[in-house]
């Protein structure tokens, strides 16, 4: 299994400089998803990779090998396109045999593989219809089982479940997730869905405008987000984002903001005083609000009570800023009362307001 | 008249002047043509007055040596020109699907043979096959090659014809062929590049199989117009010398103006008409048959995932 890493990598088209200097390595057997919004530089990435788009400058080594001028056939890759990409005029079970056909393999040892595949994704029954005559799950699966008879080291995903509607989207990732612990290689996979990234990533790349945000596990950039961008970006509902000045009292570091005035842990504090006296971007996750009685509790108006089951999200406003809470749909809270919240200190997230980088 | 019902018309309303024009310019000529084609009639006469005969015309028509003669270099032609002008017209298709500078200009110069009118064409070939003057003769003559007896003798001739015809039709099938392959699903083509095709292996087994239904309509397109062809070989040859290149619609010509019969005219068009009507609707029927195939395991395909 292959070491995938790149180097100094740079897609120009014309004029426009879409990738620059991207630097990035990938792990044996690591499951990886490059996630962003669209026109990130994310699927480019990935075809660049996969040979379907030329390098202007930089390296990609696969296994210490510099494959940036290689043809994809010769890159031993496999990949699911988001349109899944079939053969309209080939059957199934020729859809999935086509790249052993043409490696020439054995007749019996296609046969095999086939039957393999087709047996795990549950195709068993449609290997001679064609692509039009299924519908869009088992089109997927077909897609997926053309990657899988392959047995290539790397496995190359461009937002293969954008087109599956919501439920389907939902059974395609666990079945994803339960193939790549199967068959561990190395899989790069790109999406806008941050959900999708989350729960299939070990490593997630979060992309924006060409380069790389941040990278890390899913619960990196979770708890500790490197900017303003990630920490919008990961984690449902969003982020909220307040403007606070940070102060320091008679050695208790405090955030004053309009409406709000929460103290810093000690722990926290000792590295932010270079900071003290500044305007900084405090970040509260919806989840980081709890109801709470206590004397400094902040009354808040619920100007929207959003029901989604087990949660409700809430509207609300604080120091003139539309906020996000998340509560417990236990104790059901109907949109215009005002209800008392507490801020928990360990959910703060400061950011620079110029650089938007963490503090 | 209630509203329903006046509702229910209106559709046709809007569709009865196009059906009217429909009828008047296709329908009453191919009638008058069938009719026609039942009487032994000539110009001097009106319709009105031509003897009724039955189907002696169509009868007379297979036992006609002439005829049978047209009618072989006629699918002779056809079969030739079509085959080379498929061949030429998808491989400059494939060609030049790729975006290099300046192929825009290129391919429209590609198409400027098929916007030059037939006679223009058929002239411009003739000065070019004249036996001492034509650019062919000329140019073999001072690299001291024997001159070719384009249009003079019979297998020349017809090989002379077709060459004409290659070259105003190949752009037909190029321009057709290019939009078609343009608009190939491009994720599959480069899944096929994934899966470890060569240029050739993706042209042979992706990109021409998807082309394949507009590769057909075209070509029956072609065939449909080389089984018609008139005006350049008219000009080029006049059928001759003999009968070897006397396609099918100058053995017609010649009937109805030479020969002043008008009955076994309209018999040897309604021939034709026949022949291409049977191509076309087998064609049709065909692919009415695989469509509806295919929707029809699609949809139960949907019921049960």
């Amino acid at each position: 299994m292959p070491e995938i890493k790149l180097d100094g990598l740079r897609k120009d088209y014309g004029a426009v400089s879409v990738i620059e200097n991207l630097n990035l390595s990938m792990e044996d057997g690591e499951f990886t998803v490059l996630v962003g919004p669209s026109g990130c530089g994310k699927s480019t990435t990935l075809r660049m990779i996969a040979g379907l788009e030329n390098v202007t400058a930089g390296r990609i080594e696969i296994d210490g090998r510099d494959v940036s001028k290689l043809d994809p056939k010769e890159r031993d890759l496999a990949m699911v396109f988001q349109d899944y990409a079939l053969y309209p005029h080939m059957n199934v079970a020729k859809n999935m045999s086509f790249a052993l056909r043409l490696a020439r393999y054995s007749k019996a040892e296609i046969n095999k593989r086939v039957t393999e595949v087709a047996e795990i994704l549950d195709l068993s029954a449609h290997l001679n219809r064609k692509p039009a005559e299924l519908s869009g799950g088992q089109r997927q699966r077909v897609a997926m089982g053309r990657a899988l008879v392959r047995d290539a080291g790397t496995f190359l995903f461009d937002e293969p479940l954008s087109n599956l509607d919501a439920k389907l989207r939902g059974q395609m990732r666990a079945e994803l997730a339960l193939m790549s612990q199967r068959i561990n290689k190395n899989m790069i996979y790109v999406t806008h869905d941050q959900v999708e990234a989350m729960t299939l990533g070990d490593r997630i790349v979060v992309m924006k405008a060409g380069q790389i945000m941040q990278a890390g596990t899913p619960e990196e950039l979770y708890r500790k987000p490197a900017n303003v961008f990630v920490a919008g970006f990961i984690g449902s509902p969003p982020m909220n984002f307040l403007i606070a000045e940070l102060r320091d009292e008679a050695g208790t570091v405090r955030l004053e903001g309009s409406g709000f005035s929460i103290p810093i842990p000690a722990e926290r504090a000792a590295s932010l005083t270079q900071h003290t006296g500044r305007t900084v971007t405090v970040g509260i996750r919806p989840s980081g609000f709890t109801e709470s009685d206590a004397a400094n509790a902040t009354e808040m108006p619920v100007l929207l009570s959003e029901y989604v089951g087990a949660q409700s999200v809430l509207i609300s406003e604080l120091g003139g800023a539309r906020v996000t809470i998340e509560v417990n749909s236990v104790a059901p809270v109907r949109s215009g009362e005002v209800r008392k919240f507490q801020i928990e200190r360990e959910e703060l997230h400061l950011f620079d307001p110029k650089t938007e980088a963490a503090l | 008249m209630t509203t329903a019902s006046a509702n229910r018309l209106t559709p046709y309303l809007f569709l009865a002047p196009a059906l009217i024009v429909l009828a008047v310019a296709l329908l009453y000529p191919i009638c008058y043509m069938i009719y026609a084609s039942f009487l032994d009639w000539n110009p001097s006469q009106r319709i009105g007055e031509a003897d009724w005969v039955g189907l002696r015309n169509y009868a007379n028509l297979l036992g006609d040596g002439a005829f049978r003669e047209s009618l072989w270099v006629t699918i002779k032609f056809a079969a030739i020109v079509v085959t080379a002008e498929m061949v030429l017209g998808v491989g400059l298709a494939l060609l030049l699907d790729r975006n290099i500078r300046g192929m825009s200009v290129l391919r429209t110069l590609f198409i400027l043979p098929m916007m030059i009118a037939p006679i223009v064409v058929g002239l411009m070939w003739r000065y070019m096959y004249h036996p001492t003057v034509g650019i062919f003769n000329r140019t073999l003559d001072n690299l001291g090659l024997p001159t070719v007896p384009w249009l003079s003798d019979g297998n020349w001739a017809f090989a002379s014809i077709i060459i004409a015809d290659i070259w105003q039709w190949t752009p037909f099938i190029f321009i057709l062929s290019l939009a078609a392959l343009q608009s190939l699903p491009q994720s599959a083509i480069e899944a096929s590049k994934i899966d470890g095709a060569s240029g050739w292996q993706t042209i042979l087994y992706i990109k021409l199989p998807l082309m394949a239904p507009v590769l057909i309509v075209t070509c029956l397109l072609r065939l449909i117009d080389a089984f018609k062809v008139l005006e350049v070989i008219l000009v080029l040859t006049n059928g001759g010398p003999g009968l070897s290149t006397e396609i099918l619609s100058l053995r017609i010509a010649r009937t109805a103006s030479e020969f002043r019969e008008l009955g076994v005219a309209a018999a040897m068009s309604n021939f034709l008409l026949i022949l291409l009507m049977v191509l076309t609707i087998a064609m049709y029927l065909y692919n009415k048959a695989a469509e509806m195939r295919a929707a029809r395991i699609r949809a139960a395909a949907e019921e049960t995932s």
